[in-house]
């Protein structure tokens, strides 16, 4: 009796939680003017995301936001490697207070420093760049945490056994520890693409054009065009064009993801 | 030998910075110098009248004081913080139980769960909005089932803060919810064996096994989610622009809202500061009461 009243309180909280993303997913593919209207009638249409791509330039943010976070990630993972490699393994003068500093990061993100970052931005003359949107993003305090635990963890019989070899540091680092650290870089991969597809109010301040917005900027504007419920239709069809790269790779590489945002609790 | 042995140390040292350094410069461009020079700003009078910023000792702290809206502010984000925080997290605990359970159905529940971590929260406040729409929007259609007048939600003061609490639990209790599964995982089974083998109810396994054994988990996660709470500001932009009149205003949109509508940059570095106190208050807690070895080392 216990287990039945647990079934289904908790399978309706499931539904109540994946409502939303139905009910985006059934009016993007409406026909306009039935967007507002519960009958359900078989009729769908394409036209939604026809006129939102045409509408707007949506495929130039679709890029913008690929450039942005695969930029992001490739400079992350060079910056977090080395600083985590020296951080693991390295001992000299400095390393507990500087450690300490770099944990400010965690405590005090880019996010809240929007105004104070938007200055700085200016003095460097970036503002509405990609390069801007990106930059303060390329020291990762959370990648480098994430990469040092796993560094740490490899023997230094490992390392010996390279010198004697007559690996330097930086083939050892490449052929050795990468390999060996993969389901991490994988983690902190996800954790971060997820993370600046998803970013929204520093880019919305930095950026001015189009040739800079990413996704969620775009989206934002496309769908605050409109009067309030003028569009339902095609802002459901920008909504459901802007989630579903994530939302498809959540839903193939479920536990991968879940591990991902397990580690990204250290925020 | 002596000069041998220094020159060594000193190449290990110049190579740990080197390898450090390119961390360091973007650490420092885009935290410390912010953050201080923030604080140094927030001493200066900086607005559209005072063309070169012009130094005015604590003047900006005292009208931040005195400013109404920064106390509804964050009035409001304590509220979203009380209303939010409890209940996803009690949420989250149930869903991690339930998943943990259910071999079969597990996954999908915990798909259906998790799901919203993924989406961007602008995204997010776009459907919302649509849920929240008087007379079209879902709610009010469910309310209309049931009979009910359909209400303004985000237009009325006392229910924009309800809509907003709602909305950020279904965004965050799936995300906490891994924290417990993870921490479940970590409960040796042969606790559970031996209190079922004593006959333990289900309501004594939980109060006095899994409860206290997930004690680290929760406070762990009761940290992120005070923290988020405190960050959020990205669905404002899309639903109601902080209003109606202030209502469901927060601490980081006032910030925006300073530094790029009324560009009061003095004023905008006031606030700042604040909501970094805020963060360094909660992470310091942390600090104190929590065994950082779990998460940090």
């Amino acid at each position: 009796m216990q287990r039945r009243v647990e079934n289904i309180a908790m399978f309706g909280l499931a539904c109540l939680w994946t409502f939303p993303l139905i009910w985006a997913f059934w009016t993007a593919f409406r026909p306009r003017e039935m967007a507002t209207s519960w009958e359900l009638t078989p009729d769908f249409t394409l036209n939604n995301f026809v006129h939102v791509w045409n509408g707007a330039p949506f495929a130039q943010y679709y890029l913008n936001t690929l450039i942005i976070v695969t930029g992001i990630l490739a400079v992350q993972l060079v910056t977090a490697t080395l600083a985590a490699y020296v951080f693991a393994k390295v001992r000299f003068w400095g390393r507990d207070i500087l450690f300490i500093l770099f944990l400010v990061q965690i405590i005090v993100p880019a996010d809240v420093l929007l105004f104070p970052n938007y200055n700085v931005l200016g003095d460097l003359s970036l503002l509405d760049t990609k390069l801007g949107i990106m930059m303060p993003y390329f020291a990762s305090a959370l990648g480098i945490f994430l990469l040092r635990q796993t560094f740490k963890t490899f023997p230094s019989e490992l390392e010996e056994a390279a010198r004697m070899e007559g690996c330097s540091w930086w083939q050892m680092l490449w052929k050795i520890y990468v390999p060996l650290a993969r389901p991490t870089y994988i983690a902190f991969g996800l954790v971060s693409v997820s993370y600046h597809w998803n970013n929204f109010m520093w880019p919305l301040i930095v950026t001015n054009s189009v040739e800079n917005r990413p996704l969620t900027v775009g989206l934002a504007i496309f769908a605050t065009s409109f009067e309030t419920g003028a569009q339902w239709a095609e802002v459901s069809a920008a909504t459901v064009m802007v989630i579903l790269p994530l939302l498809l790779a959540f839903l193939l590489f479920q536990r991968q993801f879940l591990n991902s945002f397990i580690h990204s609790g250290i925020k | 030998m002596e000069k041998g042995q220094w020159a060594a140390k000193f190449k290990i040292n110049a190579y740990a910075w080197l390898l450090l350094l390119p961390s360091l410069i973007f650490l420092i461009l885009f935290t410390f110098y912010p953050v201080i020079k923030t604080l140094i700003f927030s001493f200066y009078q900086a607005d559209l009248s005072t063309p070169e910023p012009l130094f005015n000792g604590i003047d900006n702290y005292r009208r931040m004081l005195g400013d109404e809206v920064f106390w509804k502010v964050l009035k409001n984000n304590l509220w979203i913080t009380l209303g939010t925080v409890p209940t996803s997290m009690a949420l989250a605990l149930m869903m991690a139980l339930y998943a943990n359970k259910l071999l079969r159905v597990k996954s999908l529940i915990r798909t259906a769960f998790f799901y919203p971590t993924v989406i961007p929260m602008i995204a997010i406040a776009n459907i919302w909005l649509f849920i929240y729409t008087p007379e079209y929007g879902a709610l009010s259609h469910f309310l209309h089932w049931f009979g009910l007048e359909h209400l303004n939600w985000l237009g009325n003061q006392e229910l924009v803060t309800w809509a907003m609490i709602i909305m950020i639990i279904w965004k965050e209790a799936g995300y906490f919810m891994i924290f417990y599964l993870a921490g479940l995982q970590n409960i040796s089974q042969e606790l559970y064996e031996s209190a079922s083998l004593d006959g333990a109810k289900s309501w004594t396994v939980f109060s006095r096994i899994t409860f206290p054994l997930l004690m680290p988990t929760t406070l762990f996660v009761m940290v992120i989610a005070v923290t988020n709470s405190f960050k959020l500001v990205d669905h404002l932009v899309i639903m109601t622009q902080g209003g109606p009149d202030n209502a469901s205003n927060l601490l980081l949109y006032y910030i925006y809202q300073t530094a790029f509508s009324f560009w009061d940059q003095g004023m905008a570095s006031a606030l700042t500061v604040v909501m970094v106190l805020i963060l360094v208050v909660i992470a310091a807690f942390q600090f104190l009461f929590l065994d950082k070895k779990i998460h940090y080392n």
